[in-house]
């Protein structure tokens, strides 16, 4: 693709307002619960004390009886066909170790029977009359044990794994691997300078505001139609489709607005349990999950536990990387065999010089809820541990860690083996680290300051990347169609959950056919009716389907083009309305689009805190961010991105804590235990953005969603450590850590 | 949630009173923790129309309907220059403004949670609770009586002279306290009361050797003050801290109050 | 039993359960803008006006309203858009589910706080959580707000 002029465009790269924006600030309804009839079933499911068990009876008569129950199912109602709830392109990664409800009861919460009924208190009051005997088994609660271990979670003959990631479920292995390159472990005894240290991040809630919920019904021709908060509308189909055991063709999903995702919808949380209901009762349902349900039986992050060896020579250039990453992907294996992959794969690349790296991983079954796919996925757990590895590297051979950096950074035009082979097309990462530095003013503040009376403050860097799409399978769809009087429809299957693809992908078909934004209307996904789209996950929508969308307007411009040479002299709106009459030529394009790269976007991230030392409280002063994205579409959707994405970081390196109890239970079941940043949490946030060029996408663009939020842990950590001396390798690093091991040292 | 089965809207305390005797039946405060048990209640009761939402301030004392909500505790100027901004202080970091608009002061109170900011606060201050039936008892009292079937109908602070401060720690600043420290010093008592240990609020008097400092020597006081305190606090572990910790945090969050009474003028 | 209130300025009488929730009242009676994001009165989401001030509708009995005046951001459309443009302007508005109890709690900020600084308004709202915008973005909008407020411009 040619470079294009960034200078002359009206859209492209432009602050458009979000063309959703102004329903959702009046509060329009416009959300799932909002749109469905009160005519349907209320769906909920009764859930599992125990962490591990086997059903031996459950009684439902007395349930049944209640006032207004349409249903009460058990796992003997169920289609034996085992699924994934990963929404990944078939044939999944991901093992197909699920039914909807199963004999076998694997972590606290798990589903055990779904209940259907008139309202909220009929259902409720039928969930406490079922009477399950449970044969209580012995759980397996801690991952580090789990390999090998006689407690087995996915003993049935039935479980199988459709892809080559090294699963075997008689080893409670759901993936497990080696890539490497050189000899690592000469290249380290050579080197000058090692460290070694283990880095443990937990799986931390995506806490979306709008919780997991879908509504089934049957349609006018009998076939199941879907409404669903998701991010995912065609797995969606294809996975219930398995899990239901019914033809793909009888199934419909639309995606109505979603109260964000973060990579929590990417997995079929909430879509099975309705759907079941409708199929068994012919009627309309709706299953709602409780903030409860959310926090306890959803999708969270993989809990990893990374071990980093790094080692440089005397001028700490960075000669090998080792990484073992050992994932708890918890009861079922949705994204476990392909989230480890980015601990290493988004870690290792970032270090052009080493000459040797090994990264081995294991992912692991336990008794924990199932993890699932959050933004930065797996990446985010890597870099915490390299990037704090690196920076613990920096301290032992006495070296700013902005200067080990910018002597051993990736840069353009270098083939990075540990990224798949792929060359570094675009990359303005010493732009970003180079700026950054100037905004934090890192040469003054670096390493810390002591401001009297207990307080001292510190500063710390990180840099990370991402990809753009899964090269070589994303794909991304894109049909324009002109309309009436020269308007155009833009249909698409990538789903905006909030971040405002519709108008991104709009903006670039404005640019494309020079038409004003307003003349572009974009359709939500329906699965009936929209061009194929993987979905919105991996960082794919802009990269992807932006390029879909630009090589559908340029097709629909030729046509319009060839219409026009056998009709000259017509404008665009006479064109529009003749071609409606007496005409075989279809001005309407669908073009589909794969990427086989994913350019990584780049970005720095520099750290301000102030630790009070007697109690440990740490107050984040300032966060810098810069950003190479590529092109930025529209940089002010981008720039949320960017500090929605770091805040949810933040919450991760300080305040996000994740606690089971002895029995497997999940305690931070509400947002009154688990604690997401307020307002009042966070300091100053600044964001810029250094431009690289990726000839690949759109406009030159990159992408922007996930890479923002794998900055703060390690960045805090190091802020926390020059403030105080103590290094933290788990996360979160609390108030009572840092006073109790000042106390210590 | 919670299962209601009738909601009364009182005429009466007497009325109220007597609902109240059954133990099915509940008073309503801000019910947000009310809401959140798993129970069936026959009759909730509101005492909307029987119990003042309103602070009055008298000369000798401040009368506080249980009925009124934390925010107007939290905005309230008399309240604020009596305890030179401590009842402000701790009641700001409690989740938000909606949820201190219908939390009851009445409710805190009654609930007397270990986590609660309200009663370490009130407790470092001259405070009474006027009940229907039992009269007016000292916080103190009340603090350790068994939950009964009485009713609140005020909180009396009396103005005693004293200089008071609030400090606490907190994972996020909308949390409950990690541990809650509410200091006031009297002409005749210094006393220090320590929150969400995570137990009830407890209070600890100054000793002697305290007692004997001039306020002179503010940091010795201040320190000997929290000494003392980490020598007889009870605390222990919940999901936000340990024991240990707490301990630790008691004894800082003592001296800094202490401090910002004797250096500060107390200003919170 | 039967209430009678005032939902955005009109008389609303309804027969509900007793322990019928103010926010499920008013989601059954059109005013859909009302959200629930938890169950433990910690997010915001469900921020009504009640007499004029901001409560969480998901902890208070709709029985306890009767009588009583009730605002949504159903009624207060203009101020909603005008406030909101500036939302729009920032992008911050993103996935959309918590503005609605945002907008409402900024309008009653500007009711009962005079000129608020940063500290102030943040203290004010640090009810209403935002998962999406990282809180940055809304705050710009909010100062942008106060300024045309103050006819700045």
């Amino acid at each position: 693709m040619e470079r294009m002029n960034l200078e002359n465009l009206n859209y492209v790269n432009r602050p458009v307002r979000k063309k959703d924006a102004m329903s959702l600030v009046t509060g329009q309804p416009v959300y799932m619960d909002d749109i469905v009839g009160s005519n349907c079933l209320i769906v909920k499911v009764l859930r599992s004390p125990h962490a591990h068990a086997l059903i031996r009876k459950i009684n439902t008569e007395k349930a049944l009886k209640v006032a207004g129950i349409a249903c009460v199912l058990t796992y003997k109602d169920m289609p034996q066909t085992r699924f994934t709830m990963a929404g990944q392109s078939y044939p999944e990664p991901s093992p197909y170790d699920r039914l909807i409800l199963d004999q076998r009861i694997r972590f606290v919460g798990d589903a055990v029977a779904i209940v259907a009924g008139k309202d909220e208190k009929s259902v409720d009051q039928a969930l406490k009359r079922i009477k399950v005997d449970y044969e209580v088994l012995e759980p397996l609660l801690d991952f580090h044990t789990a390999k090998d271990n006689p407690i087995l979670i996915h003993p049935e003959e039935d479980w199988k794994s459709l892809a080559p990631v090294g699963a075997d479920n008689q080893r409670n292995l759901c993936a497990s691997g080696l890539e490497k390159d050189g000899d690592v472990d000469a290249v380290l005894d050579s080197c000058e300078y090692v460290v070694e240290g283990t880095y443990h991040t937990k799986a931390c809630q995506q806490a979306m505001m709008e919780t997991f919920r879908t509504y089934t019904e049957l349609d006018a021709y009998g076939r199941l139609k879907v409404v669903s908060s998701t991010q995912i509308p065609f797995h969606v189909r294809r996975i219930l489709s398995t899990a239901l055991d019914i033809p793909k063709s009888q199934i419909r999903v639309c995606k109505p607005r979603i109260g964000g995702g973060f990579g929590a919808k990417q997995t079929v949380v909430a879509e099975v349990y309705p759907a079941i209901v409708t199929m068994k009762t012919g009627k309309p349902a709706k299953m709602i999950f409780s903030r409860y349900e959310s926090q306890i039986a959803s999708s969270p992050r993989h809990e990893m536990e990374v071990k980093v060896r790094l080692g440089s020579d005397k001028d700490g250039i960075i000669k090998a990387i080792d990484v073992y990453t050992l994932s708890n992907t918890g009861a079922f294996g949705e994204h476990g065999p392909t989230t480890v992959g980015l601990s290493g794969h988004k870690t290792i690349p970032l270090y052009g010089k080493a000459e040797a790296f090994s990264f081995r991983y294991d992912v692991v079954y336990t008794n924990h809820m199932s993890a699932g796919a959050y933004r930065g996925y797996g990446a985010t757990q890597g870099l915490f541990a390299v990037e704090s590895a690196v920076n613990e590297l920096a301290a032992k051979i006495n070296m700013d860690p902005v200067t080990i950096r910018e002597i051993n950074m990736v840069k353009e035009g270098q083939v990075m083996p540990a990224y798949y082979g792929e060359t570094n097309t675009s990359c303005a990462l010493d732009r970003c680290m180079a700026r950054a530095k100037e905004m934090m003013g890192w040469n003054q503040k670096y390493p810390a300051k002591d401001m009297g009376d207990g307080k001292v403050r510190g500063v710390g860097v990180a840099m990370c990347m991402q990809g753009s799409g899964i090269s070589g399978l994303d794909v991304g769809s894109a049909t324009i169609k002109l309309n009436d009087d020269g308007f155009y429809t833009l249909s698409i299957g990538a789903t905006d959950m909030g971040t405002g693809c519709d108008t991104i992908l709009a903006q670039i078909a404005a640019e494309e056919l020079d038409c004003p934004i307003d003349d572009i209307a974009v359709h939500g996904v329906d699965t009936d009716t929209s061009p194929y789209d993987c979905g919105s996950y991996a960082s794919s929508t802009t990269y992807v389907t932006g390029q879909a969308v630009v090589n559908a307007c340029r097709k629909l411009k030729e046509r319009i083009g060839q219409y026009e040479a056998e009709h000259p002299g017509m404008s665009l709106k006479d064109i529009a309305n003749s071609s409606m009459c007496g005409n075989t030529l279809a001005l309407e394009v669908t073009e589909m689009h794969s990427s086989p790269v994913s350019p990584p976007p780049f970005m720095v991230g520099m750290a301000e805190v102030e630790v009070d030392k007697e109690t440990g409280n740490v107050e984040l002063i300032d966060y810098v961010a810069v950003v190479d994205c590529g092109t930025p579409v529209n940089p002010n959707l981008a720039r949320v991105q960017v500090e929605g994405g770091l805040v949810q970081g933040i919450g991760m390196a300080l305040h996000e804590n994740i606690q089971y109890n002895d029995l497997g239970q999940m305690r931070n079941n509400s947002f009154m235990q688990y604690k997401l940043p307020t307002r009042q949490d966070i300091g100053d946030i600044r964001v810029e953005f250094e431009n690289s060029y990726e000839e690949s996408g759109p406009y030159g663009a990159k992408s922007i969603g996930e890479i923002v939020i794998n900055t703060p842990s390690p960045a805090i950590a190091q802020a926390i450590y020059h403030a105080t001396g103590l290094q933290f390798r788990e996360l979160p690093i609390t108030p009572e850590k840092i006073a109790m091991g000042l106390l210590e040292s | 949630m919670i299962t209601i089965r009738k909601y009364v809207r009182a005429e009466s305390l007497e009325q109220a009173y007597e609902l109240n005797q059954k133990r099915t039946n509940r008073i309503l405060g801000g019910m947000l923790w009310m809401k959140m048990s798993s129970n069936t209640v026959q009759n909730v009761i509101d005492l909307t129309d029987v119990v003042s939402a309103a602070i009055i301030e008298e000369e000798d004392s401040f009368v506080i309907g249980a009925m009124t909500c934390l925010r107007a505790l939290e905005t309230h100027e008399g309240l604020n220059r009596y305890t030179d901004g401590a009842v402000k202080e701790s009641l700001r970091h409690i989740v938000g403004v909606q949820f201190r608009n219908v939390a009851t002061v009445g409710g805190s109170v009654y609930g007397r949670f270990g986590f609660s900011d309200v009663l370490t606060m009130l407790l470092a201050l001259d405070t009474y609770v006027e009940l229907y039936r039992g009269g007016v008892v000292p916080l103190e009292t009340y603090a350790e009586m068994p939950y009964d079937t009485d009713i609140i109908v005020n909180i009396i602070i009396k103005k005693t002279a004293m200089k008071t401060a609030y400090v606490s720690s907190r994972n996020t600043k909308t949390d409950f306290p990690v541990l809650a420290c509410a200091v006031s010093f009297r002409n005749d008592e210094k006393r220090v009361v320590i929150g969400a240990r995570p137990q009830k609020a407890m209070v600890i008097q100054a000793e002697d050797d305290v007692m004997k400092l001039s306020e002179e020597e503010a940091e010795s006081l201040s320190e000997l003050l929290a000494a003392q305190v980490y020598n007889q606090v009870k605390t222990s572990s919940n999901m936000r801290g340990s024991g240990e910790y707490r301990r630790h945090l008691a004894k800082v969050l003592t001296k800094r109050a202490c401090m910002q009474i004797l250096k500060e003028g107390g200003k919170n | 039993m039967l209430i009678k209130l005032w939902l955005n300025g009109e008389v609303v009488r309804d027969h509900i359960d007793p322990d019928t929730l103010l926010l499920d009242f008013v989601r059954k009676h059109g005013c859909a803008s009302v959200k629930r994001g938890c169950e433990t009165a910690n997010c915001g989401l469900c921020t009504v006006l009640l007499e004029g001030k901001p409560v969480l509708s998901c902890s208070t009995l709709a029985a306890r309203a009767e009588g009583m005046h009730v605002v949504t951001l159903e009624g207060l459309q203009d101020e909603a858009r005008e406030f909101g443009e500036f939302l729009a302007d920032q992008g911050a508005d993103q996935c959309g589910f918590c503005n609605p109890g945002f907008i409402m709690n900024i309008l009653a900020m500007m009711e009962e706080l005079d000129d608020p600084d940063d500290e102030e308004v943040k203290e004010y709202l640090a009810g209403n959580l935002c998962r999406c915008s990282g809180f940055v973005g809304q705050m710009r909008s909010i100062q942008a707000y106060m300024k045309y407020k103050k006819g700045g411009a």
